[in-house]
């Protein structure tokens, strides 16, 4: 530097100087892999397949720091080998023996906490304060956690088994830190992973990789393939991978849900995101302009979660907005190895390019555009602070992620306002909430739709604590309890993983390598088992009526059942039904699409009422449900064998068995607790529970009563409103439940019920973007549909693949499962103190 | 909009800036106070972390907290002796060959001010004479401030009479605690009236207002009674100055001035040890205030053991040893 000021010149200007965090260690470290980063499979290095290698650049110089492979088809077959050669140790390892590497990883993160913090930063641009401080860190806590979690796994999730081999890919903005989120809860509930680390920041990665086998982790137990998007594309499609782990922006997650539909690969996705921040007017101003500061110029904007819609009441606005011009102008851009730099540099030329773009839009759009004085270094990719005030949501800037220090900022005039505009996009996965009252900031933390709420605060992140999102912001979570499903499934899935229903005549058939039975002895099991369980001893059969007359039957065509009423289908056409022995049974209405539309806006007019019923009367009338289905016990048993041909023991059984089904979910409505999570915040860090909101359910052929109940009932009592497609070969159990619905103080539209083609319509609901989440129990092909057809709004699936379900077994056809799909986990932090 | 005694048309930095005259009391601005601590903490945490000064930065920074030191001795045992040694001290904080390595020399470096109780300040004005360094005296029944009001208002007069050109003043407590903004503001009022042309440092005792809430509002109504500075603490409370404290007064000062145009100086006092602590405060300065408030005619810093550990440092810097305190010369 030329001219360094005397100390008698800085007593006056009081400036800052340069603070440089040294890399002379992270230089030695990349020297001594000079001049190539390999692949890390089965824990070796491997040169990759394809010869090829691109450089890692640094984004605060633009010059290039190593080498790094790109993984090729054999590479990632090589890795994927490796880690399922390796699962079935890994799995069977203890869990204490998993908590120790766990925890060594754990404990050798924070050893080498500084050199890996630099290294982060010279890859990444971000400050080196944020690496030290926030990212390394919170690498370190995530492992300990899940070395905890490892330890208590078999305690506390007996009936569940890890999922297999894990493909996870994860995005440049946080490299290590997703790392950890991916790597930690994979390999507590002992599965393999095969990882692929973003493009641009993969050093990190190949450090942790020589920490893996620095303590001995077994090969092929984790495996880092680096590369850029035809990497993670071989991944995504590999054959041999059981789930995919995806952080990253909400166009690739579409692509790999519609890559990975019908596969049977489990998927969580965490996506984009344009998180609102809502300031009320009794806010802490001051306060909220530090939030501001976390929410949006943290790692230059560059955060999914990143709070970057300011919504702000507007009898405050301009006062915050001076305050918030004043900060601006004391943020300082560059060197982000300057221990006082607050914003360092933007990943890529392509992404600072993005960035330019979206902000000449804005101003094109005619929002009004605000910078700081000063200017930002030219050597390196940087971008300075940038507010927007006088936008609409209808400008790009307000709905389109910039995953850049872009902050734009509207006005609100009430409470209600608020949470309009917050939701006000496709997006739900962060909000914070500014407001001295309590009343107020819980109130609207409930409203809007995010998995991750902050009050008070703004991207605070702790392992305890899940995170996901809502809407199009992805699915799953990680971190905490509720991260830990995303590796997990039933015992008795993993077994029969290979189980299929015979499409030829829809009861339970054998198939698959594992050879289980299956198939009519199976089913035959179940009603014993339930009978043995007290459901069902027969003695409730009517004797059979043949009622033989000789005037003509007065006619039973059901309608549908939409809003509470039943309704013409749209189509103007029935469909026959055929009773067991191929004769004609009744008739129910062709639902169409417009149908489904129908019932989608009914099922939304319901879903507010519904879901802030209080779960005590939600009980009650699943109770009353269930109370009107037993006084009519007798005729869905005779419907049930006039369907099927199943005896009339065997029909009764699976009525008694609904019965008891929706006491099972009356029971559950209000016992299904959320969390207070152990979160290092003085406060509370809230895991509530929350409606997944309208969902399509797609009900089983196999029962017809029972396959339906044990949809509707877990799906309502969670306070979500549905859309139930009944089994398409025997709907008069769902239609006769009409009446039960109707007699029962069901409000209109919880329940809606469209007979028809179920897989055609299926797909109608899977392609309705106000549709939230589609459950289907049918085909393989069917499952396929609906997965792919998901994308438009990314909603959750819950499909069954062609598998069979024991719908009788209490194990497999009721319990937490059910819950979890019908609900997602909102964390709401809210620190205390006075 | 508050109505002001004597509104000042310019804003901007204060250069020389005008003496706060205070206002009427506006109740409404003192209701309308918000202060989340949770989020008050968290800035305090990390503003430490966000800014560092090194090398030749820091050593300038450290002779610019020596300068803001209010160079302090309040003790029982005070006497003409030990008193007499602090102005020494004062006038001379740091050694003369650290300076010269510095290149310093010339700064004319000796602290802001020297703190004594009344009955020292004869002794500090003549052992401080021609140094241009003012005497501060705390008064009004220091410390906890429990006496009556007319005696507090003579002790006041009788400071400044002996030539304390700084009163250091508690508030009574009891008024911020049970909400009697009006009760404190006629006190503070009192107080400034008293003081005359001597500056007048209001002392809120933050670890005895029980929430940072209290601590923005009575710092609104000490300031609108007229305090040219708003101070922490006494030392002698159980949790004198921190930062969370400190950047909830900093920002009822940066409301203060942009409401009124008048800049009114901060204080922290008691805790404040080492130069690290030294360079967080100036950066809280600095960053929520500007740099106005490094000077000491906006900031002081009330400290006792503080110097020597500056001192320490700054030998460090000039001679690349680390130091021993017993090389400084003692107060």
């Amino acid at each position: 530097m030329s001219g360094t000021p005397s100390v008698a010149e800085i007593f006056e200007t009081m400036e800052y100087g340069p603070a440089p965090e040294s890399s002379d260690p992270a230089r030695a470290w990349l020297a001594a892999h000079a001049p190539r980063l390999r692949l890390f499979i089965g824990n070796e290095w491997r040169e990759p397949s394809t010869g090829e290698y691109f450089a890692s650049v640094n984004p605060a110089t633009a010059q290039p720091l190593i080498e790094v492979a790109q993984a090729g088809a054999a590479d990632v077959e090589a890795a994927v080998r490796a880690a399922r050669e390796a699962f079935p140790a890994w799995s069977a390892t203890p869990g204490h023996v998993r908590a120790r590497y766990l925890y060594a990883l754990a404990r050798q993160i924070q050893k080498h906490s500084r050199l890996l913090a630099v290294l982060e930063t010279m890859d990444n641009g971000k400050p080196i304060r944020e690496t030290r401080d926030l990212d390394i860190p919170l690498v370190a806590r995530h492992f300990y956690h899940y070395a905890g979690w490892a330890q208590l796994l078999d305690s506390e999730f007996p009936e569940m088994r890890p999922i297999g081999v894990c493909g996870q890919i994860i995005p440049w903005n946080f490299p290590l830190l997703m790392l950890a989120w991916k790597i930690a809860p994979a390999l507590a509930t002992g599965n393999t992973v095969v990882l692929k680390p973003a493009e641009f920041t993969s050093i990190t990665a190949i450090a942790f990789a020589e920490i893996v086998k620095s303590v001995g982790l077994p090969p092929g137990v984790v495996n880092i393939v680096t590369g850029d998007g035809r990497t993670g594309e071989l991944i995504v499609n590999a054959p041999d991978i059981d789930k995919i782990a995806f952080t990253g922006s909400t166009d690739v997650g579409r692509i790999i849900r519609k890559a990975t539909a019908g596969s049977g690969k489990r998927l969580s996705l965490e996506l984009g995101g344009k998180s609102p921040f809502v300031v009320f007017d009794d806010a802490d101003l001051d306060s909220v302009v530090e939030g501001v500061v976390d929410a949006i110029w943290f790692n230059q904007g560059q955060v999914c979660c990143a709070g970057s819609r300011l919504l702000v009441q507007e009898s405050v606005a301009e006062q915050l907005l001076a305050k918030l011009r004043a900060r601006m102008e004391k943020l300082r851009v560059g060197d982000p190895l300057d221990k006082a730099v607050d914003i360092g540099a933007i990943i890529a030329p392509v992404q600072l390019e993005k960035i330019q773009r979206l902000v000449n839009q804005g101003v094109a759009e005619g929002a009004e555009m605000w910078q700081p004085g000063w200017a930002c270094p030219t050597d390196g990719y940087f971008f300075p602070p940038t507010l927007f005030t006088g936008v609409s949501p209808a400008a790009t800037i307000a709905q389109v992620e910039i995953f850049g220090p872009v902050l734009v900022a509207m006005t609100f005039r009430t409470p209600s306002e608020a949470v309009a505009l917050a939701n006000n996009t496709p997006y739900g996965l962060a909000a914070s909430v500014w407001s001295e009252n309590i009343n107020l900031a819980l109130d609207v933390s409930r409203k809007i739709a995010a998995g991750t709420v902050w009050i008070n605060c703004t991207n605070v992140f702790d392992a305890a604590s899940g995170f996901g999102g809502y809407r199009e912001s992805g699915y799953g979570r990680e971190g905490g309890r509720e991260g830990l499903y995303e590796y997990l499934q039933p015992a008795w899935e993993a077994e029969h993983a290979a189980d299929v229903i015979g499409e030829a005549d829809h009861t339970l058939t054998a198939s698959g390598k594992n050879g289980h039975k299956r198939g009519k002895k199976a089913h035959a099991e179940q009603v014993a088992l339930a009978q043995a369980n007290g459901a069902g001893d027969g003695a409730h059969l009517a004797p059979e009526s043949d009622g033989f007359r000789d005037w003509p039957a007065i006619d039973r065509t059901p309608k549908l059942f939409i809003g509470g009423k039943q309704a013409r289908p749209d189509s103007g056409y029935s469909r026959e039904i055929l009773g067991a022995q191929g004769e004609p049974l009744g008739e129910v209405g062709e639902g169409n699409r417009k149908d489904i539309r129908n019932a989608v806006e009914a099922a939304h007019t319901a879903a507010t009422g519904w879901a802030g019923a209080t779960a005590h009367s939600r009980a009650q009338i699943l109770y009353y449900i269930a109370e009107n289905l037993a006084t009519r016990a007798d005729e869905f048993a005779a419907r049930i064998r006039a369907q099927t041909g199943r005896d009339g023991e065997d029909a009764a059984c699976e009525v008694e068995r609904a019965i008891e089904r929706l006491f099972t979910y009356a029971a559950w409505a209000d016992k299904y607790d959320g969390a207070v999570h152990g979160t290092p915040v003085r406060g509370l860090t809230l895991a509530v529970h929350e409606p997944v909101g309208v969902l399509g359910l797609a009900c089983p052929d196999e029962y017809p009563l029972l396959g339906f109940v044990s949809l509707v009932a877990p799906a309502i009592a969670m306070g979500n409103t549905v859309i139930a497609l009944p089994s398409e070969r025997h709907p008069l159990s769902a239609t006769d439940f009409y009446a039960v619905l109707e007699t029962s103080d069901v409000p209109a539209g919880v329940v809606n019920i469209v007979t028809g083609a179920r897989d055609t319509l299926a797909k109608v609901l899977a392609e309705h973007d106000d549709v939230d989440g589609v459950w289907y129990f049918g085909s393989a092909e069917g499952a396929r549909l609906v997965e792919a057809a998901s994308t438009g709004n990314m909603k959750r699936t819950w499909v069954s693949y062609g598998h069979p379900r024991a719908w009788l077994e209490r194990g497999q056809g009721e319990g937490q499962e059910f819950l979890r799909e019908a609900t997602q986990v909102k964390n709401i932090w809210t620190p205390m103190g006075e | 909009m508050a109505t002001l005694i004597e509104p000042r048309a310019e804003a901007g930095i204060p250069a020389g800036h005008a003496r706060n005259p205070g206002m009427a009391l506006d109740l409404g601005r003192v209701a309308a106070v918000q202060v989340n601590r949770s989020a008050v903490e968290r800035r305090a945490a990390t503003l430490p972390a966000r800014r560092t000064v090194k090398k030749e930065w820091q050593a300038a920074w450290l002779l610019r907290a020596i300068t803001c030191i209010d160079l302090t001795t309040l003790a029982g045992d005070d006497t003409p002796g030990n008193v007499r040694r602090l102005c020494a001290k004062a006038r001379h904080p740091v050694r003369a060959e650290i300076l010269e390595r510095l290149g310093a020399t010339g700064l004319d470096i000796h602290t802001g001010a020297v703190c004594v109780y009344h009955n020292l300040v004869p002794v500090a004005v003549e052992a401080l004479a021609g140094s241009g360094i003012p005497v501060a005296a705390v008064s009004t029944g220091f410390p906890a401030g429990q006496t009556p009001l007319p005696l507090k208002l003579d002790e006041i007069r009788a400071s400044v009479a002996a030539g304390a050109r700084e009163i250091d003043i508690v508030i009574s407590r009891a008024h911020a605690l049970t909400g009697d903004w009006q009760a404190l503001y006629d006190e503070v009022r009192a107080f400034r009236e008293a003081c005359g042309e001597a500056h007048m440092k209001t002392i809120l005792a933050t670890g005895e207002l029980g929430t940072l809430r209290n601590v923005a509002r009575a710092s609104q109504v000490c300031m609108m009674a007229g305090a040219d500075f708003i101070k922490t603490s006494t030392g002698k409370e159980g949790v004198n100055a921190t930062l969370p404290v400190s950047l909830v007064m900093v920002r009822a000062i940066r409301e203060y001035y942009e409401a009124t145009g008048y800049a009114v100086g901060f204080k922290p006092a008691g805790g404040i040890r080492t130069a690290k602590q030294s360079l967080d405060w100036l950066t809280l300065m600095k960053e929520e205030l500007g740099d106005a408030w490094l000077r000491a005619d906006l900031f002081r810093i009330g400290a006792s053991g503080l110097l020597t550990d500056i001192e320490r440092q700054l030998e460090y810097f000039a001679t690349g040893r680390y130091s021993a305190a017993y090389h400084q010369p003692m107060a």
